[in-house]
């Protein structure tokens, strides 16, 4: 039983075999996070590094965590504190951080495609944990989970991304697993928000009308607005944005059937998401944070598995 | 290829298996059976269901054990992981594994491994429905045995519960 690449670069490379033995795996995990002893030995002759090039807190910790419970050596690095601010390269710097025997990356960096780049000149593992626009892999796997635990299965269920999916490289990786997984995807946004060319390119469904995705959807998957990210005006204020695509009470009690309501966080409360959403009962956000360490586990047991690190 | 147990046999073996754990165990009320996965769970059900016939009343604590992440061989191979489910304490219990072919030792020493994080038990035994005796690499032994046989290394045992019956090949 093996993973059919050695690094977890983005959702697009993983055969659907792939995702099933993760999510596979990450449940047997959550078991083990429920013991009185939340600890396995599997990883403990592993070093691992997590490089954080951009901000964030779920992830990081989540991360961390997850190679804790698996018995890894954890190193952390932030950009902010380090020689980058010298001006060191990122190929120098992670070289460097190898020469010292780390067996597996863990890296967030601001520009799409940095992770594959260092696969190409680096022996070790790498597992992104989000890369600019472009993926958000264990993002979409725990979500893939957190979806499959509450409404049974992947396959046929109808998911609707909500949001900045233009910015989004969660949406961008939630579309890529939903669809080799059997699920049916709509994006929903403004249109300025939405890539022109997506319903070709990733065989999705677009809609502009909130109301009507919700209707038609089991899940809703709703995203943040990433001002970070958007040098132009994409909408003309937060409140409009919100009066248009926020997801409110009243519009969830007015449709004819429940929905799971999801958010990958962190929530821009009022904007997005209404707080009484959030914190509703249609919402699991909560145990998507809970599965996102079981997830990261099963990526990092079954990629340090099954050949000898120092061999490659 | 050679038959080790035949149907008839191996229900025997089982039903005396059963018997020698209850023997060993009157009433179970301080010992709770846990097989190990995959494999281990068929002969683990059967003995349960087996002890369950002579003392109806009694409730039987079994549970199941995945060993997969505590493996020594994670490096070379991976295995697919199964569901542990142990929803009772073992702290102070007498605990009963039951795995089906004891070979070199090593699933049983990752079980203890894995057994102990959830709790003390006050002690461990270990049932095999097949014992490849002169085969160990690590000084563990079972205390009740279906059957012991003597195989090289290049030979296998199989299980087939499907077939009912043991093969050496």
């Amino acid at each position: 039983m093996q993973l059919s690449t050695r690094h977890l670069l983005g959702i697009k490379d993983l055969t659907p075999g792939d995702i099933s033995i993760i999510l596979n795996t990450a449940s047997q995990f959550k078991e083990v996070l429920q013991r009185p002893i939340k600890k396995v030995p599997s990883l403990r002759d592993i070093t691992i590094i997590n490089l954080f090039f951009e901000n964030s807190t779920r992830t990081r910790i989540s991360f961390e965590l997850a190679e804790k419970r698996l018995s890894a050596d954890v190193i952390n690095f932030t950009a902010s504190a380090s020689s980058v601010s010298k001006g060191e390269t990122l190929l120098d710097t992670v070289n460097n951080i190898l020469s010292m025997k780390v067996d597996m990356v863990v890296m967030r960096h601001s520009a799409s495609g940095a992770p594959h780049f260092l696969a190409q000149h680096i022996p070790a593992s790498i597992i992104n944990a989000g890369d600019g626009i472009n993926e958000h892999p264990t993002q979409a796997l725990l979500d893939a989970l957190s979806i499959s635990e509450k409404i049974g299965k992947l396959k046929g269920t109808k998911v609707a991304i909500i949001g900045d999916i233009m910015h989004s490289r969660v949406a961008q990786s939630n579309i890529y697993l939903l669809k080799k997984m059997g699920a049916e995807v709509t994006v929903c946004g403004p249109p300025t928000l939405i890539p022109k060319y997506i319903s070709k390119a990733l065989k999705v469904e677009v809609s502009y009308d909130l109301k009507e995705t919700l209707e038609w959807c089991d899940v809703a998957n709703v995203l943040r607005i990433q001002l970070e990210r958007q040098n132009q005006v994409l909408f003309s204020s937060l409140r409009e944005y919100s009066l248009a695509y926020g997801i409110s009470r009243r519009l969830l009690d007015d449709l004819k059937k429940d929905i799971v309501v999801m958010h990958p966080g962190p929530i821009n409360r009022g904007v997005e998401l209404d707080s009484d959403v959030a914190d509703s009962k249609h919402s699991i956000i909560l145990q998507q944070v809970e599965n996102g360490v079981a997830v990261r586990m099963a990526v990092l047991f079954l990629l340090s598995g099954g050949r000898n690190p120092s061999d490659n | 290829m050679k038959s080790i147990l035949s149907s008839r046999q191996l229900t025997l073996t089982v039903k005396r298996l059963a018997h020698q754990v209850l023997e060993n165990h009157i009433n179970m009320e301080n010992t709770v059976l846990i097989g190990i996965q995959p494999r281990g769970i068929f002969l683990s059900d059967k003995i349960v269901s087996e002890i369950k016939k002579e003392i109806p009343r009694k409730k039987i604590q079994y549970g199941k054990l995945d060993i997969t992440f505590y493996r020594d061989d994670i490096r070379k191979e991976l295995h697919k992981a199964n569901h542990t489910e142990i929803p009772f304490t073992i702290e102070n219990k007498n605990v009963i594994l039951v795995d089906d072919v004891l070979y070199t030792g090593r699933t049983i020493r990752a079980a203890m491994d894995a057994l102990l994080d959830f709790g003390r038990p006050a002690k461990v035994e270990l049932c095999v429905l097949i014992d490849r005796r002169l085969s160990r690499q690590f000084p563990i032994q079972p205390d009740f045995v279906g059957k012991s046989i003597d195989s090289i290394v290049s030979q296998k045992v199989k299980v087939e519960w499907e077939k009912a019956e043991v093969i050496l090949y």
